[in-house]
């Protein structure tokens, strides 16, 4: 046959290959050629839209399951705006898979009571949600994930997205989507939108909320454009000034202090402390404290940081722009400067969440630590770590990647008081185990330091040293002493959330507390 | 400096604090000064006095000397103060405002009623003056004296100072009397010699100078008010490796003399005199204290 370019292809050809000739307009996928000006095309023939035009348009029905992230933490706005929304136009009986949930998602409480939310998965609960979710407000419980686990299960297809629900910083108007805004003027950074890439490789559909529209190409980019179906203008995606949720100053409460003078010791003496070596801290005035204390070891003894992993504070971002800490994968931006450090660095780089923590993947980041350092509401003579179920019995916290890093690194610290108030840390048993004991090897609290007895060369390091090693059992005792044993909480027997490990398998549950 | 004993760091804690109470211990200072004086009022006394007896009775604080700052015996507070203390087995008591040898004989009197009262060996509790006026300072060297139960003597410099009709500075040369006099009194007396607090804790610099010209004037160390305190004045007291090496021959020397039953001790040559031998002893107890060497030697 002649095709329409006057080219003859044999008929033989379609049969054998099943390929089709050329036909102009016959595909009407095809974009037609425009010869508007690319200025015309970016304001004539985008992908920006109303809210509720995109939602028709990406097919959204009830039952469906969709996502968020929560890069703007305590400051975030979209959760709350599209199931308002959502609420508005009448959906029911959806699903919600966010990255994690904080203090401002409290609207959930009356869309659950609406039936319009009828499914949780999330990292994290916190404030009046958390409470209500904790006494037995919803019917299914809650499926607890954390951030390596989520990813896993969203790559998997084991969490399968309908829509994810995006905000971000800047997006041009055809998608490319980041959470800052790079050579243009800031609206409101979060920083790295690492969570927030898996749901927009995975899902279904993909819409942006924005409130800052920006030329294309918007790049540096988080999102690219190709992933994305639907952009909607909105007012806010968030509040900047809450992402740190955390202390981001230098503490000087003396314990803080102590325990991060302390874990810095324990660092420096592990074997782990060289040339090039890998770490993650986390955020909080403890943290941020262990990573000055060894700041100041790292430039006694001349060694370099090879690369800083995880949430990122302006702590690390410093230490990187004074040449100690080489480069940053940063999965989540922990305050405002670090967030300016992730636009301007060339080796402070964003990551997403497959990359920064797949239990199944060797070159995930997070198998690459030597060290982490990680926190505890209460850990248990096993060192089993419980970092959700508040000492009350309710739900107030976040799963977020501990038990990914603990379980990568191959040095795992806990930073812990032995006693909070008047109720011990170091228990015999924690209400809910959400990091299994043998991914932790050391505790440091603030009466001593604990080594799991699978780490025997760990202690005789930290003996070594001189530090002030004793067994968990002693600690144990010594928090009883203090504090008496507390009464068991009064759980009932409906079970309200569900605490997977890294690979979606159970490792436990969470009963509703009573009054 | 008396015997083994390391009195760097002195940290003050209020006594009607439970929760600074139950792990003032856990800092590393070399002692902790529960306070039932100046930093409880009036209407705390009793409880504090009950707190601070409950806490000692019932905390474990390993290492760490415990001192009890107790009201003068002159307040309606003192006496039941040294009463509840020496029965909760209190190891110091530390003296307000001390004026004259008499305000220590007077105390120890009243301690050694509590110990017959609570069936505590005569003797055990021992007692740390503070010196807080121009008369004190006076009397400096028969306070030090007073009593055998004394293991050291420290300036207040707040009163003092009022006293003196001066305000404290920051180079702290109104004191250069007070300070040296202590000193002096104490080493005639054998005890310790103890500087005030540093009361500006974010200043860290103030605090290093400051106790770098008390450990050139004499003192074993000072009374702290917050723990951070602790690592920037053991740092000013940490000895350098050269004094520890040299430390660490002469004790060897002084062993091997021992061992020879002579009681001249040489090293390289020259004989080596006993302050020396004694010095040389302090300066290895503070490099194990601070884990610079360890126990064997």
């Amino acid at each position: 046959m002649i095709n329409a370019v006057k080219r003859e292809i044999p008929e033989s050809l379609f049969e054998k290959t099943g390929l089709k000739p050329y036909v102009p307009g016959e595909n009407e996928k095809l974009l037609p050629r425009s010869t508007e000006t690319f200025a015309e095309r970016s304001k004539n023939n985008n992908k920006i839209t109303s809210f509720e035009e995109a939602v028709k348009a990406v097919g959204l029905k009830d039952g469906m399951t969709i996502s968020f992230h929560h890069h703007f933490r305590d400051g975030e706005h979209v959760v709350n705006y599209v199931l308002g929304k959502l609420a508005e136009m009448g959906y029911k009986n959806l699903s919600v898979a966010a990255s994690s949930l904080t203090n401002v998602h409290e609207p959930m409480i009356e869309h659950i009571k609406n039936g319009v939310v009828t499914h949780i998965e999330t990292s994290g609960l916190r404030g009046k949600l958390a409470n209500a979710i904790s006494h037995g407000l919803m019917d299914d419980p809650v499926i607890f994930r954390s951030h390596g686990g989520r990813a896993a299960a969203i790559a998997e297809g084991d969490l399968h997205i309908d829509v994810a629900f995006l905000g971000a910083s800047s997006c041009d108007p055809y998608g490319n989507a980041n959470g800052y805004t790079a050579g243009g003027e800031e609206t409101g950074a979060c920083g790295s939108l690492g969570y927030a890439r898996v749901d927009a490789e995975y899902a279904d559909k993909v819409i942006i909320l924005t409130n800052n529209i920006v030329a294309f190409p918007n790049v540096p980019c988080a999102i690219p454009a190709k992933q994305v179906d639907y952009i909607v203008e909105v007012e806010s995606v968030g509040d900047p000034a809450k992402i740190s949720s955390g202390a981001t100053r230098f503490t000087k409460n003396p314990h803080d202090l102590l325990i991060a003078q302390t874990a810095a010791d324990v660092i420096e003496a592990s074997g782990y402390f060289y040339d090039g070596f890998s770490m993650q801290t986390g955020s909080g005035g403890a943290s941020l404290a262990v990573t000055r204390f060894l700041r100041d070891k790292m430039i006694a003894k001349d060694i370099k940081c090879g690369f800083a992993l995880g949430g990122i504070t302006a702590q690390i971002t410093s230490m990187h722009e004074e040449g100690l800490v080489k480069r940053i994968l940063d999965v989540q931006t922990f305050d405002s400067v670090a967030a300016e450090s992730v636009k301007n660095n060339e080796f402070h780089h964003q990551i997403d969440a497959v990359s920064y923590a797949s239990p199944y993947d060797k070159g995930s980041a997070q198998n690459q630590l030597d060290v982490v350092i990680l926190s505890a509401l209460e850990i248990d003579v096993d060192f089993n770590v419980n970092v959700l179920l508040g000492s009350d019995g309710v739900i107030r916290g976040a799963i977020g990647g501990h038990p990914d890093t603990a379980a990568g690194a191959a040095l795992t610290i806990i930073t812990a008081p032995l006693m909070r108030g008047r109720l011990p840390t170091v228990m015999k048993k924690v209400n809910t185990v959400i990091t299994p004991g043998w991914d932790v090897d050391v505790l440091v609290t603030d009466h001593g330091i604990a080594v799991n007895p699978a780490r025997p060369e760990i202690e005789e390091r930290l003996r070594g040293a001189g530090l002030p090693v004793t067994t968990i059992e002693a600690l144990q005792q010594e928090a009883e002493r203090l504090s008496g044993v507390p009464d068991d909480l009064p759980f009932g027997d409906k079970v309200v959330a569900v605490v997977t490990y890294r690979d979606g398998s159970v490792i436990d549950v969470i009963k509703n507390i009573k009054d | 400096m008396n015997g083994e004993r390391l009195r760097r760091t002195m940290l003050f804690v209020p006594g009607n604090n439970p929760g600074m109470i139950a792990d003032a211990h856990i800092y590393g200072s070399d002692a902790v000064m529960f306070d039932l004086e100046d930093s409880v009022s009036m209407g705390e006394k009793d409880a504090a006095r009950m707190l601070v007896y409950n806490a000692l009775k019932t905390i474990d604080y390993g290492k760490v000397e415990i001192v009890v700052r107790v009201n003068p015996l002159s307040t309606p507070y003192g006496r039941d103060d040294i009463f509840a203390m020496v029965a909760a087995g209190c190891p110091v008591i530390r003296m307000p405002k001390t004026e004259c040898a008499q305000d220590v004989i007077d105390t120890e009197k009243c301690i050694e009623e509590a110990e017959k009262t609570a069936g505590v060996e005569i003797g055990t509790t021992k007692i740390l003056t503070a010196v807080e006026s121009a008369l004190g300072i006076t009397n400096a060297y028969s306070i030090a004296t007073a009593s055998s139960r004394i293991i050291g003597i420290a300036l207040g410099a707040e009163d003092y100072c009022a006293n003196l009709k001066t305000t404290r500075s920051q180079e702290g040369t109104e004191l250069f009397y007070a300070r040296s006099a202590i000193v002096v009194a104490a080493r005639a007396a054998g005890i310790d010699a103890l500087d005030t607090v540093y009361s500006n804790v974010n200043d860290t610099e103030g605090l290093i100078e400051q106790t770098k010209l008390i450990k050139q004037l004499g003192f074993d160390g000072k009374s702290i008010i917050n723990p951070r305190q602790i690592a920037p004045i053991n740092e000013v007291f940490r000895p350098t490796d050269k004094d520890i090496e040299k430390a660490l021959r002469i004790i060897k020397a002084a062993e091997e003399a021992e061992k020879r039953g002579s009681g001249v001790v040489s090293l390289d040559g020259k004989m080596v005199d006993k302050p020396v031998v004694m010095r040389a002893q302090r300066v290895i107890t503070v490099a194990r204290a601070m884990n610079i060497i360890g126990e064997e030697v």
